[in-house]
């Protein structure tokens, strides 16, 4: 038996199929993961998300400690509420975890990291945290639950009441502390939406009432076949302590200016950089019939060979996609074995899927 | 519940067969097997033809999730395959696992390996271990 969320007795009784992630029982689908997905793209869709840990990071340094702990810089948050994607690295410039950081002001910051990762991310954000003095404080009293899709704000700006009246408009990738939610326009869909935080006695009778608004409550599978659509990258399968965000297609999230901010893992990365990555993680459409999965090998003709990182079937597309890390020379067609037949791939620019409409 | 229809029998790896009134075997998984895989969205049938043997693998079903191999419950040649059905609308083992989601049909070589086939009632008995 593993963790358990403050939904877990509601999925349950939902019929939902449970299954262990990270060392939590999750719901991965309610009955259809296909009609799940798509209850995101074209309506509304929530997830449980409470196995993530949300932590609170405080103190008079606490800008000076997240700008030395993450290889993005917590200095471009100019606007209370701000939120920033950013992976924190080893300092072999692997990748520890990726989180994202909300702006309170410069004293106060909350972090959502990975389940899977929980214990370690507490151990190495505690780890870093003395010569700075703050204070880290993991929010278990908490839940969180993602409401995503284009009808989403609506449907869950009734639950909430009048409140969210300040939130309806709010920007992509902003926070905002209401009378009692959390409200956030970030997710892990490619859609537009919210993800809400609670205290978590309050987390099953917000649940509820989404779903007598009419939002689908979609599983685990559902959160992977979007997010990978969104071409959004998951920690454990397309990078992890041994790869830097280089070689991962997190390139865009390492703010190496200024040049003097001395992150964690940054010589690394810049001796990675003067030698040449030697690797990069692309996106692959499956021309043939067939479905990607994570560690099939992957042939690039006259190159070498690389392996998928995460593959599925893509309801939107009604295809097979996928991420592979290959040789940074990898060209634009690939092949790909598939229970020893090898199938032809087509490289191709993510994100595949993004606000409802296929971008390949 | 998922349904097990008393008239066929099974593998407790829980493949389906129904043996015809010409003596061939008819093959697909079982509702149980395609609750639990979710979604099929990819299947692949053996060829006409090729010869497969008992306990063998013989077809893969992909569902969202993930790739399962499916077993021929007898020994025989493929004499026929759904795959016309199935290329276009792998969904069918979801809605119709024991009809229209069939995946093969065999020639069985060795007849008396039926027998060792579990009844539904054996087979309930695999599913509902499988829910524990």
């Amino acid at each position: 038996m593993g963790f358990k969320t403050p939904l877990y007795e509601t999925h349950v009784a939902a019929g939902a199929r449970m299954v262990d992630f990270g060392g939590w029982d999750m719901p991965v689908h309610y009955g259809s993961q296909i009609e799940e997905h798509h209850a995101v793209r074209r309506d509304a869709g929530m997830f449980d998300v409470s196995h993530m840990l949300i932590a609170d990071v405080s103190g008079a340094r606490a800008r000076d400690y997240l700008r030395h702990l993450l290889a993005n810089d917590v200095a471009k948050l100019k606007d209370p509420g701000k939120a920033l994607y950013s992976c924190m690295l080893n300092e072999r410039g692997g990748v520890v975890d990726d989180l994202i950081t909300y702006f309170g002001d410069n004293e106060h910051f909350r972090v959502v990291v990975n389940a899977g990762t929980r214990d370690k991310d507490t151990a190495w954000l505690k780890r870093w945290a003395g010569p700075f003095q703050v204070d880290i404080q993991p929010r278990t009293d908490l839940a969180m639950v993602a409401v995503q899709g284009p009808n989403a704000r609506a449907k869950a700006a009734k639950v909430i009441g009048k409140s969210a009246d300040a939130v309806l408009g709010m920007k992509p990738f902003f926070s905002r502390q209401l009378e009692h939610h959390f409200v956030a326009t970030t997710g892990y869909t490619g859609e537009d939406g919210w993800e809400v935080i609670l205290p978590a006695k309050d987390i099953a009778a917000f649940w509820a009432a989404l779903r007598d608004a009419g939002v689908q409550q979609c599983g685990l599978g559902a959160r992977d076949t979007l997010r990978l659509e969104a071409g959004m990258n998951l920690y454990g399968n397309d990078m992890d302590e041994n790869l830097t965000p280089l070689e991962s297609g997190l390139t865009w999230t390492v703010a190496f200016d200024p040049a003097d901010r001395d992150f964690i893992g940054r010589a690394a990365l810049e001796a990675q950089r003067r030698g040449g990555v030697p690797r990069k993680l692309v996106g692959l459409v499956l021309e043939d019939r067939g479905v990607l999965r994570s560690h099939q090998k992957v042939v690039v003709s006259g190159v070498g060979d690389g392996e998928m990182t995460s593959g599925t079937f893509s309801p939107t597309l009604e295809r097979s996609i996928g991420f592979a890390r290959v040789p940074a020379a990898t060209g634009e067609q690939v092949q790909v074995d598939i229970r020893g037949k090898l199938l032809a791939a087509r490289v191709v620019k993510y994100p595949f899927v993004r606000n409802g409409k296929a971008l390949i | 519940m998922s349904s097990i229809p008393s008239n066929l029998k099974y593998l407790d790896s829980h493949e389906w067969a129904r043996v015809e009134s010409d003596g061939t075997v008819t093959i697909g998984i079982s509702d149980h097997a395609q609750g639990a895989l979710g979604d099929l969205v990819f299947v692949e049938v053996p060829e006409v033809g090729r010869a497969l043997t008992k306990g063998g693998a013989a077809a893969v079903v992909e569902s969202v999730k993930a790739a399962s191999d499916v077993y021929s419950p007898v020994s025989g040649q493929v004499i026929a395959n759904n795959s016309e059905a199935l290329s276009a609308t792998p969904e069918l083992v979801n809605s119709d696992p024991y009809g229209q989601g069939w995946l093969f049909k065999v020639k069985p070589s060795n007849s008396g390996e039926l027998s060792s086939l579990l009844d539904a009632k054996a087979y309930e008995k695999v599913v509902e271990e499988a829910g524990h």
